[in-house]
């Protein structure tokens, strides 16, 4: 058996989400082939050949890549997969656009975000946003997984290459196009990749206010977040929510500001490595998760937790 | 043109997620369920297509037990046209959903279906991607924002990092993000409207569609409980042991 592996790369290197993600395979017996796709990339391809256990690279080298379309690459999948028995990638945003497009093509289920390998066909994941851990197995021949980058360690590079070989892009369906990307321009990182994450409340009392969590972030390289509450009280955009129906995150470090800790919230962030809460209330829910609790008014604490770092 | 809207019915959102002691599943007895919350965005973002002038019906579908009614009701009482429910006792796979769903595609012909990009149960965000790939339509997932122009549709998506846009020919399938739209609640007198809209009742042999389950649900169990840890009394003892014992600043 064999699997076929989708990597991701940006700014000439192979992204840390497939590079976790490809780890995954490691666990499945057989030959693992990646496929890398877009023009001009070079670097990124010679790096990805790198990957220790990886036994052939294909590369699609081709404008019409330099931007995904699940449609395009979803056929693109389909021309080669005759010999495959595994297909994976990472759970990101472009993952979860292109394999249950390419499961259904192939008439099987697709198993999401697994984050353990139990057995050939045994694949561990998570439900409700984390509140329970299915172990599932499936009976469809070929299978179709994505993998929760954050529940594997980053793949080793080697020190020479596998073999690379160009493919080329036939029966392109042409039902979709690319027109723009706005991709946000920060010199934090984002949400579901950072490793500390500091979070806002209703206790912030207003959007103002957000800007004492950015100088902490500034300071700790953190991503900024919120709580639906927060984000239903027009503090902060939509995008900044981590809760079972916003963002799950798993960082290093997660900071709760003024955050009671709703099962809400809790769902999204409760697989953190560490977990701090500063809130008011000392009877506040999000204490029975946190690592550490400070019990005190935010606005006073924390311009000093930024001078103290 | 008409919109297909698939809801789903879940444990809601502000419900405590309970194991079952055997470990089959998630105790969903006695338990509050409501409209999967991207599946509301979904019937919202349909409806104001409607109030918009682009779309003349909208389709509320689910499938499921007959408790899948009442959801069904509910997007009808938002200001969906008409239903159909799927009545099945079968625990349901995204693929056997899509491929039900993409029967009825056959039948209604709309020139969008808007689904939400995941349930809040299962969360395996597939249904709408596996419907794209059965109808062979185009797929605009995660989206925050639905301009129709003419015969394509321009849907800006939530990527990793930021957004794209791309169009799509239409019929098309998008699947919501939660920046589309903030979903309104049923007034009274259209709750009370809702009870006259029709609900067809269908079965999955009625699409010719076998729902048998390909995955086997071995062992559901709880996560590990986060203990609680200590309390620090200010600042300076939080960044000592941040450095110090967590090793994580």
């Amino acid at each position: 058996m064999t699997t076929l592996f989708f990597i991701e790369h940006a700014n000439g290197q192979v992204s840390d989400q497939s590079l976790k993600a490809i780890s995954a395979t490691s666990q499945i017996d057989g030959d693992v082939h990646g496929l890398i796709v877009g023009s001009n990339i070079d670097s990124a391809v010679a790096e990805a050949s790198k990957i220790e256990g990886l036994n052939k690279l294909m590369h699609v080298d081709d404008d019409s890549f330099n931007n995904i379309l699940a449609e395009n690459l979803t056929q693109l999948i389909l021309n080669i997969s005759g010999d495959y028995e595994y297909f994976l990638a990472a759970a990101t945003t472009t993952g979860k656009n292109v394999m249950p497009r390419l499961a259904a093509k192939l008439d099987v289920s697709q198993i999401s975000e697994i984050i353990a390998i139990e057995g050939p066909d045994t694949f561990i994941r998570t439900i409700y946003a984390g509140n329970a851990i299915a172990t599932v197995q499936t009976s469809d021949p070929k299978k179709v997984l994505t993998v929760r980058p954050t529940a594997f360690k980053s793949a080793v590079m080697g020190s020479s290459g596998c073999e690379i070989t160009k493919i080329n892009a036939e029966n392109m369906p042409s039902i979709s196009e690319f027109i723009g990307e706005e991709l946000t321009k920060s010199d934090r990182p984002e949400l579901t990749s950072a490793k500390t994450i500091i979070s806002g409340g209703r206790g912030m009392q207003n959007g103002e206010n957000f800007e004492l969590l950015d100088k902490v972030a500034e300071k700790l390289g953190a991503a900024v977040g919120a709580s639906r509450a927060a984000v239903d009280a027009g503090f902060v955009p939509n995008d900044y929510q981590v809760g079972q129906t916003g963002k799950v995150v798993a960082p290093e470090l997660y900071i709760a500001v003024g955050i009671s800790g709703a099962i809400q919230h809790l769902a999204g962030m409760k697989d953190s490595k560490v977990i701090v809460a500063i809130n008011k209330d000392e009877e506040a829910p999000i204490f029975d998760v946190a690592d550490y609790g400070l019990v005190a008014d935010l606005f006073q604490v924390l311009p000093e937790l930024e001078q103290a770092l | 043109m008409k919109i297909l809207v698939p809801v789903k019915r879940v444990i809601d959102p502000y419900v405590n997620i309970r194991v079952k002691s055997d470990q089959s599943g998630v105790e969903t007895e006695n338990v509050k369920m409501s409209m999967n919350p991207f599946c509301e965005i979904a019937v919202e973002e349909a409806i104001r297509l409607k109030e918009a002038g682009k779309a003349e019906e909208i389709i509320a579908v689910s499938i499921g037990n007959q408790s899948c009614q009442e959801t069904i009701r509910t997007a009808l009482a938002m200001g969906a046209d008409r239903g159909i429910h799927v009545l099945t006792e079968e625990k349901i796979e995204p693929i056997s959903i899509a491929k039900i769903l993409s029967k009825i595609c056959e039948q209604e012909s709309p020139g969008l279906v808007i689904s939400g990009k995941q349930a809040i149960d299962g969360d395996n965000n597939q249904t709408g991607q596996m419907l794209a790939a059965l109808t062979d339509m185009p797929q605009g997932t995660f989206a925050s924002k639905i301009e129709i122009d003419s015969d394509k549709v321009k849907v800006t998506r939530e990527i990793d990092g930021g957004l794209q846009t791309v169009s799509l020919n239409m019929p098309a399938i998008i699947t919501t993000d939660l920046r589309l739209n903030e979903p309104r609640y049923a007034s009274l007198p259209n709750i009370m409207k809702a009870k006259k809209k029709p609900i067809d009742q269908k079965s999955p042999e009625d699409y010719g569609i076998d729902v048998t389950p390909r995955v086997n649900v071995l062992k559901v169990i709880e996560p590990p409980k986060r203990e609680a840890g200590i309390k620090v009394e200010n600042i300076s003892e939080l960044v000592e042991k941040l450095k110090n014992e967590a090793g994580v600043i």
